[in-house]
């Protein structure tokens, strides 16, 4: 028991710095990439190739004079940042970063909760994610901080449900909700995107949508609402709001590498013959699609500009509902068809 | 361990839910209602072994029905000049129908349940996801059928009423 709660919070403390790493450094990559795609150098003064530059935002972030408006609310000023960059952190618990590592004679699992309704916890963060930015944007008492805030709650609220319908035809197939059992039944080169690209796609987008990355930024849209949510915002509790953005497109890419792309699985991993080594190559396989993913967040973000905000609403409702309900009946007769007749 | 999670959930939730009442900022009982949702679904997760219910409780009334009411409160600005006053009856009659209410919930729970073996049963599996399909496809099929349609026809009016012009297709 101690052994096990040893291994948990040793997991957990791991989990914790990755994410706060990888956030970290997806700032810098951001920069690059949007220089590489302009045709730019990006940032190169701090450190070599720029490495140092996170570090340096970082440091002045803190030491900026940290401004709390004065006809704001104060205790919900202050909430909000901090709910956004708990739920972002928060659900990283159930993604199943490897299979098992085993040594002096203990398996230990590299997932720090596998909960049988983990699609459902992922859920369950996010939908509570959408309260730090309303929080904040309502707390600031600033016009243009509410409309962000508004457009973002509305936003959220609609791609929740494509998001989890497009979800339910691969809880279909699985037969389950645990997230550990939907990567380990795509063994091998088994992923759910071959059977399920049109849930993909879906699911894509509205991760788009809930982190408010471009096409959907329109919660901070700068054209029409000075900064959005954050307009009053200044030092490290912006910092904690750009913050949690990252890691909210880091654990987004963990997710559908996760349920659609194998996870941890890589092609011919049956003819490695120790298991430790499976597992260890599991991770870096796993880290590198994750990896690919938060490149893709980027190069959309560069290359495609921003939708209208009625544009939005009615792609959300009007196309990925209906196109994910096709989904499931369509997904749901398949797999009629094949007990019936391929059994 | 238990009893005393028990204790701390169970103050949380009864003080958040008094703070909903006594707050005298609707956004701040918004608020506080979202903690209470919370706390109750700590109660099904961990005492009762629900843990499909409690996660639908938070996605469903924390993450959509409670962030819908935020919105309106939030447009509406709220505040002490704007507050309608309430004549002296009305407060009387809420008061005894609260009351009321309170006894009826009162007399129904001390005949059904004995609270402590509740919660060491554990109710078995009971409120895992493929349990809870399987009883709502067989034995309770027809009132979730008869459910389903009572929200379909709801959606339906939400619709209508959304209309701007009945008229116009």
């Amino acid at each position: 028991m101690e052994i096990l709660l040893f291994d948990k919070i040793f997991l957990i403390v791991i989990v914790f710095a990755v994410s706060l790493v990888i956030a970290l450094y997806s700032t810098l990559a951001e920069r690059k990439v949007s220089a590489f795609l302009q045709d730019r150098i990006g940032p190169n003064r701090a450190g070599t190739f720029g490495l140092l530059q996170p570090v340096a935002d970082g440091v002045k972030f803190f030491f900026k004079e940290d401004i709390i408006p004065s006809h704001a609310d104060k205790a919900l000023y202050i909430l909000g940042p901090s709910i956004s960059m708990i739920t972002a952190l928060m659900t990283s618990a159930v993604i199943p970063w490897g299979t098992y590592i085993t040594f002096s004679g203990r398996q230990v699992a590299m997932q720090i909760a596998d909960i049988n309704i983990g699609i459902l916890y992922v859920f369950a963060v996010v939908s509570i994610g959408v309260y730090g930015i309303m929080i904040g944007g309502w707390g600031s008492n600033n016009k243009f901080s509410l409309l962000g805030a508004l457009r973002a709650s509305s936003q959220m609220i609609s791609y929740e449900i494509a998001m989890g319908l497009s979800i339910i035809s691969i809880v279909m197939m699985t037969g389950s909700m645990s997230l550990g059992e939907i990567v380990s039944q795509q063994h091998g080169m088994d992923w759910n995107i071959f059977y399920q690209p049109v849930g993909f796609l879906i699911f894509c987008t509205c991760a788009f949508a809930e982190c408010n990355r471009t096409p959907f930024d329109l919660p901070e849209c700068e054209a029409e609402l000075v900064g959005g949510y954050h307009t009053e915002y200044s030092s490290m509790k912006l910092g904690l709001y750009l913050f949690s953005e990252y890691i909210n497109i880091f654990i987004s890419s963990a997710i559908m590498s996760a349920m659609f792309f194998g996870g941890y699985n890589f092609p011919f991993m049956d003819q490695i013959a120790s298991p430790n080594l499976v597992s260890i190559i599991g991770v870096f396989v796993f880290f590198a699609k994750i990896i690919f993913f938060i490149f893709f967040f980027m190069w959309v973000r560069w290359t495609i500009p921003r939708f209208r905000y009625d544009q939005l609403m009615k792609l959300g409702w009007k196309y990925l509902i209906p196109l994910a309900l096709a989904n499931i009946v369509i997904t749901g007769t398949v797999m009629l068809i094949k007990y019936q007749f391929f059994n | 361990m238990n009893n005393l999670l028990f204790l701390l959930l169970s103050s949380v939730s009864i003080i958040s839910a008094l703070l909903v009442i006594f707050s005298k900022n609707p956004v701040y009982s918004v608020l506080f209602l979202v903690l209470t949702f919370f706390t109750l679904a700590g109660h099904f997760a961990i005492f009762l072994g629900a843990e499909f219910l409690a996660i639908v409780n938070i996605i469903v009334y924390a993450g959509a029905i409670m962030v819908l009411f935020l919105f309106v409160i939030m447009l509406l600005n709220l505040n002490k000049e704007s507050e309608p006053t309430t004549p002296m009856l009305s407060k009387i009659s809420a008061i005894v129908a609260g009351g009321l209410f309170l006894l009826v919930l009162f007399a129904a729970l001390t005949n059904q349940i004995n609270a402590p073996e509740a919660l060491n049963s554990k109710a078995g599996d009971i409120g895992m996801v493929k349990k809870l399909g399987q009883v709502l496809f067989t034995e309770y099929l027809l009132p979730f059928e008869i459910s389903s349609v009572l929200f379909l026809s709801a959606m339906v009016g939400a619709v209508m009423l959304g209309k701007k012009d009945l008229k116009q297709g």
